[in-house]
């Protein structure tokens, strides 16, 4: 019934007689009122029925200072932010069993300012509740929540024993540079494996990764054993032991080493062992690292690959290094045979006639050597390689190789670009890694620096060992109006950079996309 | 006058009695206080009968009746029927009757000359209605309630009807009827007049449960307050009465 004399509508010539609503005495005050369910005016069922009643007024929510998350018992923790919906969220189900019982609905709820510090959290309630013969009452409640402060697990975990690890993994390379690091560095930050890793420590010779569970640890070293060849050894001491229910609490340590054969390297084969691997010559040179070791003869053009299994068997040490590469100064090149792709990379048989830079102006030495590098050289370019003729080793297989065959005096590795120190148009992400206080020799910061920058230029000239991680765009990098210097300076086109992620460029994106949807419309329209 | 009474601690009088302006029948109870409290009232004036009909003690829904006549639904036993036959003044005709509408009491409102019906009931029962009952018979409904019997109470000197009935409807009835109707509530806003109180010409029995307010409503549209004086009553009349026809 409607108040008022309008007459109802009827639909399609329906004829629906006119029905005002009289008025009737409030049974309580006796008050002129519309007639309700209840039949008391609105003031009397207020006074007579609070359907507030039973409500808890007051409740206590858990609060973590360290991690600002708050208790959802019995155990997990949530994180919210102060008077954040995440938050209110939190506060409405500490309550609502209470409510449910009482057969009170929430209609709405709302914060009340109260200070930080105060650990108070205020919500103002609205409730509706049915009451007598139907008429639905609603009321404004306002509930206190009193923010106890505890630790949650794991902060206090934390908090007890910061360095308090159950497994680690000992990643080892017993050689004298640190490229293999920070290749494996970049490798964990792309697929994210030592996320799980309480700390990370260098060590002589290699990094620590420290975890709080055994699986962990294992996840760890099965990742390594898919993208390096490793061997592995297990141990584990016992640090606790509870007698009645026979718990045993150990710490176990992986000792990971990686295979000491690196991209570049030289390497001079045992007769037994080029037996084994089909003949191939004795100076090989190791072009690709992954769990599988690949092996390139510079002068057949042919590539093996050694798995790790295979590897220790003979257990050869790398010959020379890219520590001692030469550059070279190409005078003459004279392509031998066509062009050949193995494994995705390119190679072409060429006959080189180099110089070393260092006897370029002074003396004629030239040397004419075969050089898998034809695709790449030209005359007048710069390239890097082991120099065998005025070497000086000590490898009983590289003396074997010299007396048996005759070796080439040089064996070019890669054409080596000019030096730029300029800024690049990305940059890479690095693992946060405790470097040990003590054990610092003086040149040790500078040689870091030079294997990192060294690093950085090897990444962009090899696109095939940026395939895997992640590179990022650089937004202080300003394309430089000198790019007159030498073009042919290989970069990293702009199409594999990844955006960092910041939240300022999620607003303007978002920004832009409505833009672009509202004008959409318009145009349907 | 307005009395307040309960029956066994319930506020619904109107269930358990029936009072017209010629007799009162009363359900048999654990107690005697409600007895006590109708014979105390009554006594002097018209005979109260204890009865069950058809072995229940909702004797108020199950029958209708005014000075005239009592009319009974087919579940009342044929000692009851003796009973009451036997205990009823001569003049009041007692009557059984097939009706597939047994509550009786909640499909029929009657006074002396007027009576309102469920809209289903049989045209037999209604010829039976204006012969025993000596009423004149109109078929309605009460703010969109059937069972006018329940939503309605009503003596030869005014009416009480459910709260919701809207103007147009009060002042149709009221013609039909011809008495003064307002629209109130009982017990504390019960919208079941008919089974919170039972009224006859001179008195009226209320549920516990009814507030001053509701009283006065009650005393005021059956002109229950004689001998007070008119000056109060005139005010009281404009200030709580809502229509007049």
């Amino acid at each position: 019934m409607m108040p008022g004399s309008a007459p109802a509508a009827g639909g399609a010539g329906m004829f629906v007689p006119v029905a005002t609503a009289g008025t009737v005495l409030c049974c309580m005050c006796g008050v002129s009122m519309q007639p309700n369910p209840a039949n008391m005016c609105a003031r009397c069922l207020r006074a007579r029925v609070d359907i507030t009643e039973g409500v808890p007024r007051h409740a206590a929510v858990v609060y973590c200072p360290d991690c600002s998350s708050y208790l959802q018992p019995p155990r997990s923790w949530l994180r919210a932010g102060p008077e954040s919906p995440e938050l209110m969220q939190i506060l409405l189900r500490r309550i609502n069993r209470p409510l449910a019982r009482l057969r009170v609905s929430l209609s709405g709820a709302e914060f009340v300012f109260s200070e930080p510090h105060s650990k108070r959290l205020r919500l103002k309630l609205r409730l509706r509740r049915e009451v007598l013969h139907g008429v639905v009452l609603e009321q404004t409640h306002p509930v206190e929540f009193v923010v106890h402060d505890r630790l949650c697990d794991n902060c206090s975990r934390a908090q007890a024993n910061p360095d308090q690890w159950v497994a680690v993994v000992q990643l080892r390379q017993h050689v004298p540079h640190r490229r293999t690091f920070l290749y494996l560095e970049q490798l964990l930050l792309k697929h994210g494996q030592a996320s799980l890793a309480i700390r990370v420590a260098a060590a002589p010779g290699g990094l620590d990764f420290f975890f709080g569970s055994r699986s962990h640890a294992a996840r760890l070293v099965d990742f390594l054993a898919t993208v390096a060849p490793i061997q592995t050894q297990t141990a584990k001491q016992l640090v606790s032991h509870d007698t009645k229910s026979s718990v045993y609490n150990y710490k176990y340590t992986f000792s990971v080493e990686i295979c000491p054969i690196c991209r570049e390297d030289l390497i001079a084969l045992s007769p037994q062992a080029s037996r084994d691997m089909g003949g191939l010559g004795p100076l090989v040179l190791c072009v690709k690292v992954t769990n599988a070791i690949a092996l390139l003869d510079p002068l057949t053009l042919r590539v093996h690959h050694l798995e790790e299994k295979k590897y220790r068997v003979y257990n050869f040490k790398a010959a020379l290094t890219s520590k001692q590469l030469v550059e070279y100064i190409v005078l003459d090149i004279e392509q031998e045979s066509p062009e050949i792709s193995i494994d995705g990379s390119r190679y072409q048989l060429a006959y080189a006639q180099v110089a070393r830079l260092s006897d370029f102006g002074k003396n004629d030495t030239i040397f004419t050597v075969r050089t898998h590098l034809g695709h790449l050289l030209n005359a007048g370019d710069h390239a890097l390689g082991y120099d065998l003729y005025g070497a000086n080793l000590n490898d009983d297989d590289m003396d074997t190789a010299m007396t048996r065959y005759s070796l080439p005096e040089v064996v070019l590795v890669k054409k080596s670009y000019e030096k730029r120190q300029r800024t690049r148009r990305w940059k890479l992400k690095r693992l946060p890694v405790e470097e040990e206080a003590t054990n610092k020799a003086k040149g040790e910061e500078e040689r870091r620096l030079d294997e990192y920058e060294a690093f950085l230029r090897d990444l962009e000239e090899n696109p095939e060992s940026r395939f895997s991680m992640n590179l990022y765009k650089n937004e202080d990098y300003r394309s430089e109006m000198a790019s007159t210097v030498g073009d042919d300076v290989p970069t990293v086109p702009i199409e594999e950079l990844i955006e960092d992620l910041t939240l300022g460029d999620d607003e303007e994106d978002e920004g832009e996309e409505t833009a672009q949807g509202n004008t959409h419309a318009g145009m349907m329209e | 006058m307005a009395t307040r009474i309960q029956f066994e601690n319930n506020c619904e009088v109107g269930v358990f009695s029936k009072l017209t302006n010629a007799y009162c029948l009363v359900a048999i109870g654990g107690s005697e206080n409600f007895y006590s409290a109708f014979e105390a009232e009554l006594a002097d004036a018209i005979p109260v009968v204890k009865t069950s009909i058809g072995g229940t003690r909702i004797i108020g829904r199950l029958c209708v009746g005014n000075k005239n006549g009592l009319l009974l639904p087919h579940t009342t036993t044929d000692q009851e029927l003796q009973h009451l036959r036997n205990s009823l003044p001569d003049q009041v005709v007692v009557q059984r009757i097939d009706e597939r509408l047994s509550a009786l009491g909640n499909c029929i409102a009657c006074n002396d000359h007027v009576a309102l019906t469920h809209p289903d009931l049989d045209k037999e029962t209604e010829e039976f209605i204006a012969d025993v009952l000596g009423v004149e018979v109109f078929r309605q409904t009460i703010a969109g309630n059937i069972l006018v019997g329940s939503y309605c109470a009503f003596s030869n000197r005014g009416g009480l009807v459910h709260p919701h009935t809207s103007i147009e409807d009060l002042d149709e009835l009221s013609t039909l009827l011809q008495v003064p109707l307002v629209a109130g509530t009982v017990n504390r806003g019960s919208e079941v007049i008919a089974a919170g109180m039972t009224v006859n010409d001179w008195t009226a029995f209320c549920g516990s449960d009814t507030t001053a307010t509701e009283l006065s409503v009650i005393e005021s549209v059956f002109k229950l307050r004689e001998g007070q004086p008119t000056a109060i009553v005139d005010d009281m009349r404009k200030s709580l009465i809502d229509s007049y026809v």
